[in-house]
């Protein structure tokens, strides 16, 4: 049901603004609702973040996923268990470029004969993760072509990599391709495996379900119609540079879909899972340095009235009691 | 608010970024002008259907031409022209610099066409020069 209604919205969200501009509201979903989501977009984003920054953290929790620095003949992790800011940043390095911790990703299983569980090592969300997040990388460098003028040299590059096979013409982007792979698998990993199934709710099918909106407009937009291009960045440059019109010539209600799918995504993307984005670099179990043997870690909303008190203090207060009870102590009388 | 000297340069960083592509094209004009042939009305097809589609028209041409021999493209008017870049289109566009490259240029885009046709139905030389190699590139 989850997965039906997500589809259902992202299809009104192609439907609405297709029709919407085929009734002359072209200016709306081409000029006013971009201005609309950019805003929401940069401020809820920023909210988000500053709203985890004041946040505390109350104990030292980092995920610790290798030996820790201990004694000096023991070998320890720096990367998987950083004791420095140095290893953190390594850590974070590999985080956000490599999904580190998804490649440790392990798939849970049980036994043909008798209940016994077993976990295989399981590389397939990570390769596939990292295939979507870097092909959409490239995806939005490229579009930096329709808002920008002149296009810089590193777009450029961008674009010749991408499209190095020369596939057709206009030429296939490969990243076109690997992204639809990408995300088919994301989505296909949350509706045919049982386990996950289970777990998906609609925000969860709901941004996989808008990305592969996005994608396929704009797959539709370049293969199959042929947009007037010149016309999609007049539009596109009019945005940026702060004095939007509409462009002379028509411009293809597929343009306007896609756009509008873009909208909504920047839209929700504050309000949503995609916060990771940004999250990624406020969670405690990455940034904190595996310090709590080395060092206290005071939790910031404890009460500075209430002073530390140690055993040898408890044991001042309560020793008569305690031996009376015969209880061990440490001091006797 | 916690490790404010990480996260507000962090933030601050995030939405310059954001604010690249206005930054970038404060105080430009954005104009196309590919110059039109004077002495011609009607393109082979009708313009807004060449705007969109003149690419794969030419993938086309070039298919036909050169696998099945076939020359002689026909409009939707019963007009005839030879399936020819250099002697058809670049005959009332006679400069690609002028025309091709104002759109090809502002959109990113570097067609592979020129790596093997004449820039120009009136050059001698049957490769590029190559002081031009460089515009034809992809």
């Amino acid at each position: 049901m989850a997965a039906f209604y997500s589809f259902l919205a992202v299809l009104a969200l192609i439907v609405i603004p297709w029709l919407g501009v085929g009734m002359g509201m072209g200016a709306l979903f081409g000029i006013v609702l971009p201005y609309i989501a950019i805003i929401i977009f940069l401020v809820g984003f920023t909210m988000r973040i500053v709203d985890w920054a004041k946040s505390p953290i109350p104990f030292c929790i980092p995920t610790t996923g290798g030996q820790q620095k201990s004694l000096p003949w023991i070998k320890f992790s720096p990367w998987d268990n950083p004791y420095d800011k140095k290893g953190v940043f390594m850590r974070m390095v590999l985080e956000v470029l490599c999904f580190r911790s998804l490649f440790r990703n392990t798939s849970v299983k049980l036994q043909q004969e008798g209940p016994k569980v077993g976990y295989s090592s399981e590389k397939s969300l990570w390769l596939f993760a990292l295939i979507f997040h870097y092909c959409f990388l490239l995806i939005l460098v490229r579009h930096l072509r329709f808002f920008m003028a002149p296009v810089p040299y590193p777009v450029h590059i961008a674009e010749f990599m991408d499209s190095i096979l020369q596939i057709g013409l206009p030429v296939m982007y490969q990243s076109d391709v690997l992204i639809l792979v990408g995300l088919g698998f994301l989505l296909a990993r949350r509706v045919f495996d049982g386990k996950v199934r289970y777990i998906t709710l609609m925000q969860d099918y709901f941004p996989l379900l808008l990305l592969l909106g996005i994608v396929i407009t704009g797959v539709w937009m370049r293969y199959v119609v042929k947009v007037d291009v010149i016309a999609v960045k007049e539009l596109a440059m009019g945005i940026v540079t702060l004095h939007p019109h509409m462009p002379k010539a028509a411009i293809d209600p597929s343009v306007y879909a896609h756009l509008t799918l873009v909208c909504a995504l920047f839209i929700y993307f504050p309000f949503s899972k995609l916060m990771h984005m940004g999250g990624v670099f406020l969670s405690p179990t990455r940034v904190v340095p595996n310090m709590s043997r080395r060092a206290m870690w005071v939790n910031p909303w404890n009460d500075p009235s209430i002073k530390p008190h140690s055993y040898a203090a408890y044991e001042d207060d309560f020793r008569e009691k305690m031996i009376e009870a015969g209880l061990p102590v440490e001091k006797k009388a | 608010m916690y490790n404010a000297k990480y996260i507000i340069p962090g933030i601050i960083f995030f939405l310059a970024l954001a604010f690249v592509p206005v930054v970038y094209n404060m105080g430009h004009k954005f104009e196309v002008t590919p110059e039109l042939p004077r002495d011609q009305k009607d393109c082979v097809l009708p313009t807004q259907e060449m705007r969109d589609k003149h690419m794969q028209l030419l993938n086309e041409w070039r298919n036909e031409a050169v696998r099945d021999g076939s020359r002689i493209f026909v409009n939707a008017k019963g007009q005839k022209y030879v399936k020819s870049l250099t002697n058809t289109c670049m005959s009332c566009h006679p400069d690609k610099a002028k025309f091709c490259d104002r759109c090809h240029d502002t959109v990113g885009v570097a067609p592979y066409c020129w790596d093997c046709h004449n820039l120009t139905p009136d050059q001698k030389s049957p490769i590029p020069p190559v002081a031009q190699a460089a515009t034809g590139g992809h």
